[in-house]
């Protein structure tokens, strides 16, 4: 059975803690490992860390949307902006690469989301927006208690 | 969940203790209450406790490395020390690890640094 949640909310930056406890919680009911609950809190983070600065320039008028879909063991989400877009995205997932080094980012938002997931699209147009699908399966060789 | 900084000087080794959640949010705050500390204080080196810290993100790695820079540029050195396995690994991915130094408690970074 596919399970869905979307939720949107303004690009501010005290929502990034919102944002990924949310979905945190949407996706507990799967049964994630602690470890894999971190991971998916850290990828919802860094994308909507990344819609507010790049996408909307730290601007609040700006929405993010975030869907999330759970099937079996799959997790799906999709967290998107209407804002800048990306120019070069293959320099933009570059480990390290920043466009703006003047605001301390570390330029390893991307790394990380592909470290984490086992999917990443991203499909950005600039003036547009952005919008990243990342898809993650949950490892189900867990100790079984019984 | 916020960030809550506590700094405390020792010697001349600023301890920087984190408390919750660092992110893009929350690094805001971390900087401008180390810079400002920077400015009033006489600083040689920092010392950095992630021990009480929940949850970082890139913004968190972009910040610690700017603090590392800003006292590296006044030829000081930073130890960061109780970092959890989570934080470990954003550190291992971004290499920061080459450069900053990890020691396992507080009392062994202020050691490292010939304060203790």
């Amino acid at each position: 059975m596919r399970n869905e949640m979307k939720i949107q909310f303004s690009a501010l930056s005290q929502n990034e803690s919102f944002a990924r406890v949310t979905v945190a919680a949407f996706i507990a009911q799967i049964d994630p490992t602690v470890d894999e609950l971190t991971e998916i809190k850290t990828v919802v983070s860094e994308a909507v860390t990344n819609a507010i600065i790049h996408g909307y320039d730290n601007k609040p008028t700006g929405m993010v949307y975030i869907e999330a879909a759970i099937e079996e063991d799959t997790i799906h989400l999709t967290i998107r902006d209407e804002g800048h877009g990306i120019t070069d995205l293959g320099q933009a997932r570059q480990p390290l690469y920043t466009s703006k080094p003047e605001l301390e980012r570390s330029g390893m938002g991307f790394t990380i989301m592909e470290n984490f997931m086992d999917e990443v699209e991203v499909i950005s147009e600039p003036s547009f927006g952005t919008t990243i699908h990342l898809t993650k399966y949950l490892t189900k060789n867990k100790a079984l208690c019984n | 969940m916020g960030l809550a900084v506590n700094l405390e000087l020792k010697h001349t080794v600023l301890c920087i203790r984190l408390e919750g959640e660092l992110d893009h949010h929350t690094a805001d705050v971390l900087r401008s209450q180390v810079e400002d500390y920077l400015k009033k204080h006489k600083v040689n080196h920092i010392v950095l406790n992630l021990e009480g810290l929940s949850f970082m993100d890139s913004s968190g790695l972009g910040v610690i490395l700017g603090r590392y820079k800003q006292i590296k540029s006044q030829n000081g050195e930073m130890v960061v020390c109780a970092i959890s396995q989570p934080v470990r690994r954003l550190f291992e991915m971004s290499g920061l690890f080459k450069i900053i130094r990890l020691e396992e408690d507080e009392e062994l970074a202020l050691q490292a640094l010939g304060v203790a």
